[in-house]
């Protein structure tokens, strides 16, 4: 079995459900000739013809509305937003149509259909290529938004997010999208959405994220260990539904929290968790919870985004901190 | 000199405002003038819907309505073109095409009267879309059909309405764009009454017509009389069947006049003269077709008023129908959300269904 990456995993699973269901189409700027400019439609044009992989004019407005009017006529969309700077034109079409026509209609017309950004910082990419927003989808009620952190699950969100009936949002974190391979089989099965994973076991405070940050979170739990601090690593995965029993199972557990992401930290989806944990687990915690986030600032560019970004030493020194309290 | 592009564009009537024919051949349709009493009916209680409309919200009865006074013309005569398997994407004021297509106006009334079950209509087409508030984005919901269309090789056209104001929009020009780069089966109707709420046709765009806009997209275009029924429905004849086989798209630009206010919200007055309006009922679309269908000894006052009455009662009728509509349980809000309720979401929905139940 072939050891892949990330984008090799996320092309792997567009392949197999491409053949697996004929309602399936890409579009999106370069996704055809040029197989993405990340290659992660690579050679699907040829596997599957211009109809079915369609590069399109240079306007993500037009990508996100026709995924809409495709999607509402039956076909199975997955519109690819070059980068996450560039979602922004498409969030018209996505808040007030993709999110909303299935309520709009009493279920007459549904919008099954995937839009897929690479996502995040810590590539030195140009101005707009870097940015953490998934907090801006994760309150439009009747999206999913869902952001895989290896090449397995990134394999399996994206299979069952082409197969969910509603629309989502898959973010997929370009840092790690050729950090490592792991072998993942191309059996085309999919992973649950609406679910945490849990990724290590741990008994003394639980870090809480997801994406690109989940490396650091994995560095960061080796080193807690080495400090004999047992530290209990889980990748939200699916941000919105979110599966809070996961979360609140572990923080009862450890009575300590550390909620790590890439966005900046005001009303990030961290405050969420955070309130969640304040609402629901007050009495389990031992420790205030802390949050490793961006700044909120803009992410500089890249001579100094890894300041900007979570790292390894402000994770392990926030998960002190909640056992210094206690 | 050389010149790099030439273009010009048609203009297309039938019926002068006084309801007498130019002298253009007829297309065949409008020689069957039982069918042209038929649309002339529709365009009859069409006007009688939208006066029904507008009592109920001003009786508290309904919210905020967009009336389609002085559209009756070029709505009806975009709806009779089209075939059950087409698609329709409007804004929301296009009730002449959709009756015809089936929507009752009971559902109308449901939707203005804040209900989302209007939308999820009985016997209209399953595939056309909802009422579209977000201005110009129902285009490129059309061009996506019309791709989903030609991606299955389905002879299907999706057909999309939309304002002058709304042809300023970007999605306007993102749909014809990509349906001239893609060949697509999209018939793009601005229907131009001259008022985006109080911004007149001048202020949208420097360009001569709307029509030409879908020249530079590489579309057939032309310009009609909008108040003229069958102009409107020749040109939405010819562009559908050059869409639906394989020919490409158009874009028809229908000239009207908004003789209303832009919704029951609106007062026209604020931004626009008395004259201005008061010539505009001089090219009122519904008296011409009865004048010509009058000179063909096809109609007469008594079957004005024999219409008018059925009209009434239909009205009346579905009227009654939504007033006795019950709200749905609040917690309907949760239930068409997702095709399933997420487990998250559960604890929200039983807090909205204890509160109902108070």
């Amino acid at each position: 079995m072939a050891q892949i990456t990330l984008i090799e995993a996320v092309t792997q699973a567009l392949a197999y459900e491409m053949r697996n269901d004929d309602s399936v189409v890409v579009l999106g700027e370069d996704v055809g000739v040029n197989g993405g400019v990340f290659r992660a439609t690579q050679g699907l044009q040829e596997q599957f013809g211009e109809m079915r992989v369609i590069d399109t004019p240079l306007d993500e407005g037009t990508i996100a509305g026709l995924t809409v009017g495709l999607a509402a006529q039956g076909m199975k969309p997955v519109a690819e937003a070059q980068f996450e700077g560039f979602i922004y034109p498409m969030m018209e079409h996505i808040a007030c149509h993709a999110a909303r026509m299935r309520n709009r209609t009493r279920g007459r017309i549904t919008v099954p259909a995937v839009w897929r950004a690479p996502w995040g910082g810590g590539i030195r990419a140009p101005e707009h290529h870097s940015e953490a927003n998934e907090h801006l989808f994760t309150n439009i009620p009747g999206l999913r938004v869902v952001m895989p952190s290896s090449p397995a699950r990134a394999y399996g969100l994206l299979l069952a997010a082409i197969r969910d009936p509603d629309p989502v949002i898959f973010f997929e974190p370009k840092r790690i999208y050729r950090q490592y391979k792991e072998e993942v089989p191309d059996d085309g099965e999919a992973l649950p959405l609406d679910v945490c994973f849990v990724l290590r076991d741990g008994t003394d405070v639980t870090l809480v994220t997801w994406g690109a940050q989940v490396k650091e979170c994995l560095e960061a739990a080796d080193e807690l260990a080495e400090k004999g601090i047992s530290a209990e690593v889980i990748d939200v995965a699916t941000l919105t539904p979110l599966d809070f029993d996961t979360i609140a199972e572990s923080v009862t557990k450890t009575g300590r929290c550390v909620i790590v992401h890439e966005a900046p930290k005001t009303a990030g989806f961290g405050a969420e968790i955070a309130a969640r944990l304040s609402e629901e687990c007050l009495y389990s915690l031992l420790a205030p919870v802390e949050r490793v986030t961006g700044f909120d600032t803009h992410i500089p560019l890249f001579r100094l985004e890894m300041k900007y970004l979570p790292s390894v030493e402000r994770i392990v020194e926030a998960a002190e901190r909640t056992l210094a309290a206690s | 000199m050389s010149i790099a592009a030439k273009f010009e564009i048609e203009y297309l009537q039938y019926l002068d405002q006084d309801g007498k024919e130019t002298g253009k051949e007829l297309p065949e349709f409008a020689k069957d003038l039982d069918h042209m009493v038929e649309l002339y009916k529709l365009m009859v209680s069409t006007r009688v819907f939208d006066a029904k409309s507008i009592a109920l919200q001003r009786t508290g009865k309904l919210g905020t309505y967009a009336s389609c006074l002085g559209h009756e013309a070029a709505h009806v005569g975009i709806g009779s073109a089209m075939r059950r398997e087409d698609s329709l994407a409007v804004s929301y004021r296009e009730y002449g095409a959709q009756l015809y297509r089936g929507v009752k106006p009971r559902e109308v009334y449901t939707y203005w009267g804040g209900d989302e079950r209007g939308n999820d209509f009985a016997d209209a087409p399953a595939h056309d879309f909802a009422w579209c508030v977000p201005i110009g984005t129902q285009c490129l919901h059309a061009a996506g059909s019309a791709l989903a269309f030609k991606i299955r090789n389905e002879p299907r056209v999706a057909v999309c309405t939309i304002g002058d104001g709304g042809s300023s929009k970007g999605d306007f020009y993102g749909a014809i764009n990509v349906a001239g780069a893609q060949q697509l089966p999209l018939v793009a109707v601005i229907v131009n009454n001259q008022w985006a709420i109080s911004v007149p046709r001048r202020i949208q765009s420097g360009s001569g017509t709307l029509a030409q806009k879908g020249i530079a997209a590489g579309l057939y275009c032309i310009q009609v009389d909008g108040n003229d029924i069958i102009a409107v429905r020749k040109a939405m004849e010819d562009a559908l069947e050059r869409a639906r086989s394989g020919n490409g798209g158009s874009v028809i630009e229908a000239v009207t006049y908004r003789l209303g206010d832009h919704t029951t919200a609106d007062d026209a007055r604020r931004y626009r003269g008395e004259q201005e309006v008061k010539d505009a009922w001089e090219r009122d679309p519904v008296p011409r077709l009865r004048k010509w269908l009058e000179a063909k000894g096809k109609w007469d006052d008594a079957k004005e008023e024999a219409w008018k009455a059925e009209c009434d009662d239909w009205m009346d009728n579905e009227v009654n129908a939504y007033l006795e509509t019950k709200n749905q349980p609040a917690t309907a809000m949760f239930d068409y959300l997702y095709a399933e309720l997420p487990a998250d979401l559960e604890k929200q929905r039983e807090l909205v269904a204890s509160l109902d139940r108070k």
